[in-house]
């Protein structure tokens, strides 16, 4: 339990505590409260003082919360803290199934049971779990002796179990070269035309006025960002199982090249797993992933998966030059028109837009499937991902910025 | 020069004497971040009044306004302070032609470093003494700045001073009220976050809103204003790329007003729906019969009182 120092508040001290104990339940339930925000919360009570309930509420939300999303946690939070203990025991209901009453019979709000969990830590039996299936690929284990080089060539869907691990510890080692951008800023340099005039007169005036050098400067660069939209429906399954081991192989490598990369996961609905990704230990991370993700290997609903990116997401991820990565079969059944729309949208908003279908690999590949066609025309690269040399390749493609792949090859066939 | 409030209310009363109507938990911001001498941190969706709350404060506490838009590439040498080049270079050319002694140059070196040549830029102005008080920093839009420029703003925000190399640190005398804002199409780093009180500035209520369109436009009739924002309220629960703020809501009966509307009718909607709409996708969506379905549940909703 951590000390504070004395508060020089008009009281007997137990606002002050009952503060701390509430920025407490508060850490536990997942917001990023330390004891500096703790002095700052009792602070502002101190001053803001608190004739109405609602004056209290505000004040403490504007110290504590810092994210929209926090709110209704917080919210939650401060509704359970500072109220009347019926109200926990009606969260302890809420909690037990067992022992719910009639009337009690309601759902619970999103941040509700994150609360409740938060304030009530360890008085509770673990609440029944529904075991999530447990990630079995099911493969022919007929080819099981096999170097290297083939297992880069072979299919990710014709690998057996222990072909899959080595081909994992592959994936952890590849990575994706980019190239960077120019910003804005400047560097000191010597090899460009650029005069420094700051660092010229600096210079000068270390010999009484007299420019003797001219001092150079360049363009500083920076990484761009990296967003990946995968496909995890059922036709897809181990395909995007194996991509993202990859993209968290990618995201994970320090000085890989990207500044922030980004991941999402769709099959009927759109779900954002960066933070999830961020865990440091692949298969933890891909376990959390798949928690969230609630519609692994279910249908496809492309257009409006990439409808919700473009509404919700595109405009808070593809602001700074970020090069988008779609990883799809582009089999969909829903209607071409709008798939096309989102994806000529996506495509305007980002940097680059490069698209990665396992389908590819068969050599008469064609572009019959609608879904495909309607997507083709508007990315800037098509490339196959079903190995790992073609995701090796995919790191030579990205490094070269006019590279399009089979984009252009299979357009022609489309066109009459 | 106004005093600042003592409490929350008159936080309120002070922004709608300016015409600016704001929500408790907005004022309650403001107070504490007047009070506390914290910078505030304003995030939301595009035209709900960010910006607008800098000013306001401004104006009514009587206070210079300085304003620093931001965008990427935005650094030190803009933000804080340049010197004057040019200047100098005159400077160095008539020492050499008036004296060519060694007395003069030494003298020239102590003088070319001063804030003569030095072009003020915002943050080092907020941190200047300003007839009226300390002034109200507009950090506005701080997403479109890069990274390394937020690093930067740590310290001008926690010490309330900037440091220019050939003179040193200069240190507010008196802690500049600052107001940053952020359409959020970045995350801003959490340590910058910290060191401010943060709000989500949401879209308003039917009530608020007709209240703030009762105040920025005064000259709408009741039923006008009525009509109108019950729409806007109406639109933003449509499936909409960008859903119109209160700055539309204003822009729109202006616009209204201009064409001498007195009630909203389907075609007088789609001839203005560019004041509302800005993306061609939602214009389209809501051409024609949409426009008119709203526009009749609006009437419904609104009948009774």
């Amino acid at each position: 339990m951590p000390t504070y120092p004395a508060l020089d508040i008009p009281e007997d001290g137990k606002l002050a505590h009952n503060i701390a104990h509430f920025a407490r339940a508060l850490r536990k339930a997942g917001l990023p409260v330390g004891p500096g925000r703790t002095l700052d919360a009792v602070r502002a009570v101190a001053v803001a003082g608190f004739d109405r309930r609602e004056d209290f509420y505000f004040t403490l939300q504007a110290i504590f919360v810092s994210r929209p999303e926090e709110r209704s946690l917080f919210n939650q939070v401060f509704r359970l803290f500072w109220r009347d203990p019926r109200y926990l025991e009606h969260m302890m209901a809420l909690m037990l199934p067992q022992v719910r009453g009639v009337q009690e019979d309601r759902v619970a709000d999103p941040a509700e049971k994150r609360a409740a969990e938060a304030l009530l830590d360890g008085q509770l039996p673990p609440a029944p779990k529904d075991t999530p299936e447990a990630d079995q690929i099911e493969i022919d284990a007929s080819a099981t002796m096999s170097g290297e080089e083939r297992l880069k060539t072979l299919d990710f869907e014709q690998m057996s179990a222990e072909e899959i691990a080595a081909a994992k510890r592959m994936l952890a080692r590849l990575a994706l070269p980019v190239q960077p951008l120019k910003t804005r800023r400047s560097h000191p340099s010597t090899l460009t035309a650029r005069i420094d005039a700051r660092r010229t007169l600096r210079a000068a005036m270390r010999h009484g006025g007299e420019i003797i050098t001219l001092a150079h400067k360049a363009p500083v660069t920076r990484w761009p960002n990296l967003v990946v939209l995968c496909d995890i429906s059922g036709s897809m399954a181990d395909y995007s199982r194996m991509v993202l081991h990859f993209v968290h192989a990618v995201a994970n490598r320090k000085g890989q090249g990207w500044a922030k990369v980004h991941a999402f996961t769709f099959g009927t609905r759109l779900t954002n797993i960066t933070r999830h990704l961020s865990a440091r230990d692949v298969d933890a991370a891909l376990k959390a992933a798949g928690a969230e993700a609630q519609d692994w290997s279910g249908g496809t609903r492309i257009g409006q998966s990439l409808h919700s990116f473009n509404r919700d997401w595109s405009r808070r991820v593809l602001g700074q030059g970020a090069v988008v990565l779609l990883i799809t079969d582009g089999l969909d059944r829903d209607d071409a028109a709008l798939l096309a729309r989102e994806t000529e949208r996506l495509h305007l908003s980002c940097r680059r837009l490069i698209w990665l279908n396992p389908l590819l690999r068969w050599t008469g590949f064609a572009p019959k499937a609608t879904g495909i066609r309607a997507i083709l025309p508007h990315v800037d690269s098509f490339r196959a991902g079903h190995s790992i040399s073609s995701l090796e390749a995919l790191g030579q493609a990205i490094s070269d910025k006019d590279d399009r792949g089979e984009r252009d090859r299979l357009l022609a066939l489309i066109r009459p | 020069m106004t005093q600042i409030p003592p409490n929350i209310d008159a936080v309120e009363t002070l922004l709608a004497g300016q015409g600016y109507v704001a929500s408790r938990a907005l004022a309650t911001v403001v107070f504490l971040s007047l009070k506390l001498g914290r910078p505030l941190f304003l995030e939301g969706e595009a035209g709900t009044g960010k910006t607008e709350i800098a000013k306001t404060l401004a104006a009514a506490l009587g206070r210079r306004l300085i304003r620093l838009q931001c965008y990427e590439g935005l650094d030190a040498s803009s933000a804080v302070a340049e010197w004057n080049f040019a200047a100098q270079m005159i400077a160095i050319r008539t020492a050499e032609g008036t004296s060519g002694s060694v007395g003069g140059r030494d003298q020239l070196k102590t003088e070319l470093f001063t804030e003569e040549y030095l072009i003020e830029r915002p943050l080092l102005a907020a941190m200047r003494p300003q007839p009226g008080g300390a002034p109200v920093l507009l950090i506005d839009e701080l997403d479109r700045a890069d990274e390394p420029f937020e690093a930067f703003l740590l310290e001008a925000l926690s010490d309330f001073q900037v440091t220019i190399p050939e003179l040193g640190t200069i240190k507010a005398p008196e802690p500049p009220i600052v107001i940053l804002t952020s359409n959020r199409t970045r995350e801003v780093h959490d340590a910058l976050k910290r060191r401010c009180l943060y709000h989500w500035v949401d879209y308003p209520t039917f009530d608020r809103e007709l209240e703030i369109l009762n105040s920025r436009a005064p000259e709408a009739q009741s039923q006008l204003s009525r009509e109108v924002v019950a729409f806007v309220q109406k639109l933003r629960r449509e499936d909409l790329f960008k859903r119109p703020g209160v700055a539309e809501t204003i822009d729109w009966a202006k616009c209204l007003l201009a064409l001498d509307v007195i009630a909203l009718s389907p075609e007088v909607i789609s001839d203005t729906l560019g004041a509302i709409l800005k993306y061609q996708d939602d214009i389209q969506k809501l051409q024609g019969l949409e426009a008119k379905r709203l526009l009749d549940e609006v009437k419904r909703d609104l009948l009774p009182v």
